[in-house]
């Protein structure tokens, strides 16, 4: 009994993150870098700096969501298409340069990148950047599976079973 | 016959040019024959040809450009970062010298189709190329000092430059790329010497903007009202329309004109932007003095599915129906050979050289395209369009031989499924609007390799390419064509028949463009860049994921495969017989 409770209050705890929303997010431009994200794995003298941010929308479905939304809007999916990647690298990938913590991603949208990245920071809200920032990590599985959606009908479908059969091949 | 070649010989034709052996620009002539007349290497004896020398770039993105020779030089320009190249012939390719422009890294993000360079031209003493970060510079052919550098455009406004330039009267032609990125396509004019820039056309916008005067005079009646270029649009939508001039331009010294073509007007959603959208998809024939417009002809007016305009345009003077006419000969992206009176800009025949269902016919009374209408695109989702959005045919350049007279066409078989969405502009990222995904066309082969004769406006000769065929094609006098495949086959071919007489295995997909010279022990040599990418390869000089099909502007969908058969690397090839 006492552990069903415990499991109950921890389920709507996880509940409570998946469904938070902020009401009024603040449409401020970015003031908070993730800087302390590292992305080397050299650690001259032992010892690694941590994170010093986090992601407030970690595990939240709805910031997924608007992260699909604003993937779009933003004209990521110009360079990045649907994850597979154009101009752009894909975002559904093992390998990141620039890393694929949160803060590493959020740096990444917000200082633009020396090969074609552009720099986002004076453009987009900070909720918003880690709205795409929580997609991105969903599109890679890294955010819980109970708050991420089905991927788009555009991905991991097999061109048989969508596209037109071509000549000579029974319709 | 002879009848018909009374009033201009046979040597005063346009596409008989006078030959030295060199190659100083990128089409070899002005007519854009890429016909070269050596005959060491021909029919009897190509398949002896071995390699003589080679050279790497060292860098990984796709090689569009045609290696120049010139005074036992050759010169190559490369992708970003776009390094010219100069190697001395005399001493097996050893590097003479390199320039570096120092291109922005940042341009990467506005080059819509991987970060290609389609090369550069020579003229006095000096190489004229683009940079991706929109410059055009001067280089001095023999130090490979920069001489001038002139600044053309702003990347914030997602203009980059990737076309090779023509020198026409002591002016250097350059244009514009991005029209996936909403720019407002122009052409210009620079002076050689000091680099400043004489005249800028622009394809949309008043008639002031794209200098159309009095001598403004279209074929077709429809093309003659002013300022088409505002009217055909809503609003101020013609300042983010695209018509972006990237490709290939041809010039006739007789009749003073230079042709070129602009691309798809922008976003890809064309119910984002209604009406005819002049002047995107279109020819332009123009003063090379001063820009000024003699003619115009819109393929493809309010284009439904990325059909640009760009193709090269081969200048011909051929005996059509018994009378010789000045023509030229353009295969566009919609699949179709449009033969043109280039004095009048009169279209003379319009037929598919590729497989394609978009379109009915060309009415030659208008000189307007009557569209399928299942096959019109916009905020829905559309099946089986054909070709796709690269075309019938993109930038890979055609060749013409006077000895058969055939155009060598290198082209793709392909069709999409084209989901239009909403486009959102901002300055300086892809303005698109559509999820696309392509397939192989009718046959499930992605490429072919074309004879095509102008006059009676069919296909003589196909050859099938598992891959589209996204390489240059150069033919010779000794009657060989040279072109290259995706999987990294370089290949000749009988100009007659199309029969495979050698073929060469090199390191990586080949998207170049073939050329061939006369060396300094006076032994002809072919040469080609070879290493994959451009739009086609993007998925593996990009690294892409093509489990996203609508990756690469829906190329993904269609090249899944091509990892299995090459990796990345520029590397020039230089053949000769032993």
């Amino acid at each position: 009994m006492r552990f069903a409770a415990i499991g109950c209050f921890l389920l709507a705890l996880t509940a409570c993150e998946r469904e938070r929303r902020d009401l009024r997010p603040s449409p401020a431009k970015v003031v908070v870098f993730g800087d302390a994200a590292i992305q080397s794995q050299i650690l001259p003298g032992g010892g690694a700096p941590r994170a010093s941010v986090t992601n407030p929308f970690q595990g939240n479905a709805y910031a997924i969501s608007e992260g699909q939304r604003l993937f779009g809007w933003y004209n990521c999916t110009g360079c990045h298409a649907n994850g597979g990647g154009a101009i752009g690298p894909p975002l559904i990938k093992d390998h990141w340069i620039y890393g694929n913590e949160p803060a590493n991603l959020f740096d990444t949208i917000v200082k633009g990148r020396p090969n074609g990245m552009p720099s986002w920071g004076a453009k987009i809200p900070e909720y918003q950047i880690w709205q795409l920032v929580t997609y991105i990590r969903s599109m890679n599985n890294l955010e819980p599976r109970s708050a991420t959606p089905e991927r788009l009908d555009t991905i991991e479908q097999s061109s048989r079973t969508i596209l037109p059969k071509s000549e000579g091949e029974p319709r | 016959m002879l009848v018909g070649f009374i009033g201009i010989s046979a040597a005063a034709q346009i596409q008989n040019q006078t030959d030295d052996g060199q190659w100083t620009m990128p089409a070899k002539n002005y007519a854009s024959t890429r016909f070269s007349t050596l005959t060491e290497i021909n029919t009897s004896n190509v398949k002896n040809l071995k390699v003589a020398w080679t050279f790497s770039t060292g860098l990984t993105r796709g090689h569009e450009a045609a290696p120049l020779i010139v005074n036992n030089t050759m010169y190559i320009v490369t992708p970003f970062p776009n390094l010219l190249y100069a190697l001395d012939l005399t001493k097996t390719g050893a590097s003479k010298w390199t320039y570096d422009p120092h291109v922005s890294p940042s341009s990467q993000g506005v080059a819509c189709c991987d970060v290609v360079n389609r090369g550069g031209a020579y003229y006095k003493g000096r190489i004229y190329y683009n940079t991706l970060d929109m410059h055009t510079v001067a280089v001095d052919a023999n130090t490979g000092k920069q001489v001038w550098k002139t600044t053309l455009g702003d990347i914030n406004l997602g203009e980059s430059m990737t076309m090779a330039p023509l020198v026409v009267k002591g002016k250097v032609i350059v244009g514009n790329s991005g029209g996936e990125f909403g720019v407002r396509g122009w052409l210009a004019a620079l002076d050689a010497d000091s680099g400043k820039i004489v005249w800028r056309a622009y394809s949309t916008g008043p008639d002031k903007d794209i200098l159309i005067g009095s001598n403004f005079k279209p074929f077709y009646a429809g093309d003659r009202s002013p300022d088409l270029g505002l009217k055909t649009w809503q609003g101020e939508q013609w300042k983010i329309g695209g018509g972006a001039a990237w490709s290939w331009i041809s010039y006739d010294p007789d009749l003073d004109l230079i042709y070129y073509g602009t691309s798809n007007p922008g976003p890809w959603n064309s119910d984002q932007r209604p009406g005819d959208n002049k002047w995107t998809s279109t020819l332009f024939a123009r003063r090379p003095d001063t820009g000024e417009a003699i003619w115009a002809y819109q393929y493809n007016p309010h284009d439904d599915h990325d059909y640009d305009g760009v193709n090269e345009n081969i200048l011909l003077d051929l005996n059509i129906g018994g009378k010789m006419r000045k023509v030229l000969a353009h295969p566009d992206r919609n699949g179709r050979l449009y033969l043109m009176d280039r004095s009048t800009g009169e279209v003379i025949s319009a037929e598919p050289f590729a497989y394609q269902n978009t379109s009915d016919s060309v009415d030659l009374k208008t000189g307007r395209i009557s569209y399928v209408p299942s096959k019109i695109t916009g905020f829905k989702t559309v099946r089986d369009i054909c070709p796709a959005a690269p075309g019938g045919k993109d930038w890979q350049p055609s060749a013409y031989s006077p000895k058969t007279g055939y155009i060598y066409i290198p082209h793709n078989n392909l069709c999409m499924e084209f989901q239009g969405i909403q486009a959102n502009y901002i300055a300086g990222t892809p303005f698109v609007g559509a999820n696309v995904r392509m397939y192989a066309g009718p046959g499930g082969h992605r490429g072919e390799f074309s004879a095509w004769d102008p006059v009676a406006a069919k296909t003589v000769w196909t050859v099938k390419e598992m891959f589209p065929a996204w390489s240059g094609a150069m033919v010779t006098a000794g009657d060989v064509v040279f072109y290259g495949t995706m999987d990294g086959w370089f290949k000749a071919l009988d100009a007659h028949n199309g029969a495979v007489l050698w073929q060469f295995k090199t390191g990586s997909g080949i998207i170049g463009q073939p050329v061939t010279y006369k060396g300094p022990d006076g032994k002809q040599y072919v040469a080609i860049l070879s290493g994959v990418g451009g739009w086609s390869g993007a998925i593996v000089a990009g690294g892409l994921n093509a489990n996203d099909g609508t990756g690469a502007l829906g190329f993904l969908n269609a090249m899944a495969d091509l990892p299995k058969y090459t990796t990345s690397g520029g590397m020039l090839y230089v053949f000769s017989l032993p």
